[in-house]
């Protein structure tokens, strides 16, 4: 897949760092404001899906890169039902307990294990789309001309 | 509060992804550890059902309690009807995965087969033992998501055919669905399946409920594939790895389709007497037309797939029956006895549909063929398969001793005894004519001349192929077991009273 010309390379440049940062920021404020997990994790997939649109990359950095980020998603879904199945453990003892302390309402680290469920589907939702779009790719360059 | 009741959901979830990763490093991780997973699973679910003993839990998720009585949080339940279901899920999806470890070494990508069974096993066992309408819509997605791409998981021309058929039917039933979904909740301001109960015992608005209802029959009916819904059936089930097959046929339809039908229209809606007749009318339906539809093929896969709608039939009619009567208020033991019947049949039918399915996966295995022509003389090469086979054979065209033949029998007794004459005849017709098209298949495939003298050496299928066909097997017999009337108050009685009691399930949920 070739890359397009060097104005849209360098505005690509600039503007992915500041949309995936964007997306971090929709992800941890998810308890606060509205967004969280999967609009985050939609905008910081569409970041780097922008660079590679710009960019261009070869077919077999593609297959690398589809097979690193199958296993950051499968990490961050792990994560997920770890953090769900450590309720066992605390307070009632019941699955998707919340056992953190929930802190005061509007700030930043409050809301007790909520923070935590958003960051890690945020990851699993960036990734999945991601992979999506790269096995889209990956199947073009497959298939027969 | 049974503290086992995530983990049915949990475990297979994890094991999903942690065969993700892990299958990539160590090769041949998979296959073992998804046989693992599933055999503690069948192990969890057959404690369970021992632990409950007949009676009724329930599990608050996340701990939310209700207020003013009002339930907040997910339930999820776990009764006598239920829990016979979870077992059957887990016992032939444990047999299927281990019969794939030989099976699935044709295909790439074992990882992704393997992931995604866990995956299929962790949405039916959600579906079934959820207490909240809208949860009952998220599991059936994951589990039928997984199914579209295991039906396309031989990504020839043919499968991927097959699978944008079932997919392009299935999208609609889900959106049939989460329009009914929708719809109740906007009346009944509710999602929990026993609160909803109780806001529709207030009074409803007739014409507005008829509409629910035939929205959700339809919407499940299309997974269920009850007859005017049945197009994608034989293509899906005939197109998929064998072992998926057996699971789609023996295990899937039931419990995302009928389980919930079922459940749906005894415990949620009040019973209406249209509604009941509709109800029969279509199993009836799909009982005489399946079998007219499955005799003339010579794909066994196919043959297979159409005789799933036809048996399917027979669950659906005998239930129907019981819902009519208890609709009417008539003669409360036949009503009982109808129930009793179709969910003796259903559960007999996952374990020879399942068997078929695995004997037609190992007949292809050896001889890369499904066509009946093709095939003959496999009795005295092939002696396990055979031996399997014929017993399946037998259970599903209702001979003596074999399971089939009980809960047919029961079907037959409950029909004439709620005066339902003619479909107590057509029931014994269809069986009749399903004996004639299993005869043709152990012919053709056993018995006669080989078709191709010329055919290299065959000989019988590996030993983890075998092993879950023989315990397949034993099971269609020990099934029989179930119509002794001690076993059968342990086992099916408490699955019958929590249907025909309908007020049960939503006061002890609303009670907790």
């Amino acid at each position: 897949m070739k890359g397009m010309t060097i104005i849209v390379k360098k505005t690509a440049q600039l503007i992915a760092g500041m949309i995936f940062m964007y997306g971090i920021y929709v992800i941890v404020h998810g308890h606060l404001t509205p967004g969280g997990g999967f609009a985050g994790g939609v905008i910081m997939a569409g970041s780097l899906i922008l660079v590679i649109l710009s960019h261009g990359t070869d077919f077999f950095k593609l297959v690398k890169e589809e097979m690193g980020t199958t296993i950051v998603e499968s990490v961050a879904t792990i994560c997920v039902i770890l953090i769900a199945a450590a309720g066992f453990l605390f307070g009632t003892k019941v699955f998707f307990n919340n056992f953190l302390p929930k802190g005061t309402v509007g700030e930043l680290v409050s809301a007790g294990v909520l923070p935590l469920y958003n960051i890690f589907v945020g990851i699993e939702v960036a990734a999945s789309i991601f992979i999506i779009f790269l096995s889209l790719i990956i199947f073009k360059e497959e298939s027969p001309k | 509060m049974n503290q086992l009741l995530p983990l049915f959901v949990v475990i297979p979830l994890s094991a999903t992804f942690l065969i993700m990763i892990f299958g990539r490093f160590f090769r041949d991780f998979n296959k073992y550890f998804a046989s693992c997973v599933l055999l503690f699973l069948v192990v969890l679910s057959f404690y369970s059902l021992i632990n409950l003993n007949g009676g009724l839990s329930l599990y608050k998720v996340g701990g939310w309690q209700p207020v003013n009585k009002i339930p907040i949080g997910i339930y999820m339940m776990m009764d006598g009807f239920n829990s016979l279901i979870v077992c059957i899920i887990n016992l032939v999806g444990f047999l299927a995965v281990f019969y794939s470890i030989s099976y699935i070494k044709r295909y790439t990508a074992e990882n992704y087969f393997y992931a995604l069974f866990c995956l299929l096993i962790g949405g039916m066992n959600g579906v079934v033992l959820s207490g909240d309408l809208f949860n009952i819509f998220v599991f059936l997605e994951i589990s039928v998501i997984s199914s579209y791409a295991l039906v396309a998981f031989g990504v020839e021309k043919n499968e991927l055919e097959a699978s944008f058929k079932y997919q392009v039917l299935g999208g609609l039933a889900s959106f049939l669905i989460l329009f009914g979904i929708g719809f109740i909740y906007w009346k009944t301001k509710t999602l929990n399946i026993a609160d909803i109960r109780a806001a529709f015992s207030n009074g409803y608005d007739k014409k507005y409920y008829l509409f629910v209802q035939l929205l959700i029959l339809s919407g499940f009916g299309l997974k269920a594939a009850i007859i005017p819904f049945h197009a994608w059936l034989p293509d899906a089930h005939s197109s998929a790895p064998s072992p998926i097959s057996a699971m789609l046929s023996g295990v899937f339809i039931k419990a995302v389709g009928i389980y919930v039908i079922i459940r749906l229209f005894f415990n949620m809606f009040v019973i209406s007497e249209e509604m009941a007749i509709l109800i029969t009318t279509l199993g009836t339906l799909s009982m005489v037309i399946g079998v007219f539809l499955a005799i003339g093929q010579w794909d066994i896969k196919r043959l297979l797939a159409y005789h799933s709608i036809s048996q399917m039939g027979y669950v659906v009619m005998s239930v129907g029956i019981g819902m009519i009567l208890v609709s009417r208020g008539l003669k409360p033991e036949v009503a009982s006895l109808a129930i009793t019947g179709g969910i003796y049949h259903l559960i007999n039918h996952a374990a020879f549909k399942g068997l078929l399915f695995l004997n037609a996966g190992a007949i292809e295995y050896t001889l890369g063929t499904r066509n009946l022509k093709e095939m003959g003389g496999l009795a005295k090469v092939m002696p396990v398969t055979s031996a399997t086979s014929f017993i399946a054979s037998m259970s599903i065209s209702g001979i003596p001793p074999f399971n089939g033949f009980f809960s047919k029998l029961i079907i037959i007794i409950a029909a004439v005894m709620a005066r339902f004459y003619l479909l107590a005849a057509l029931a014994v017709i269809v069986s009749i004519i399903t004996l004639a098209s299993f005869l043709k298949f152990q012919r053709y495939a056993f018995y006669n001349k080989p078709a191709n003298p010329e055919r290299p050496e065959v000989k019988e299928v590996p030993f983890p192929m075998v092993f879950s066909m023989i315990v397949l097997s034993i099971l269609c017999l020990l099934l029989s077991l179930l119509v002794i009337p001690s076993v059968r108050e342990a086992v099916l009685a408490p699955a019958v009273d929590i249907l025909t009691d309908p007020l049960k399930y939503s006061t002890f949920i609303l009670g907790q």
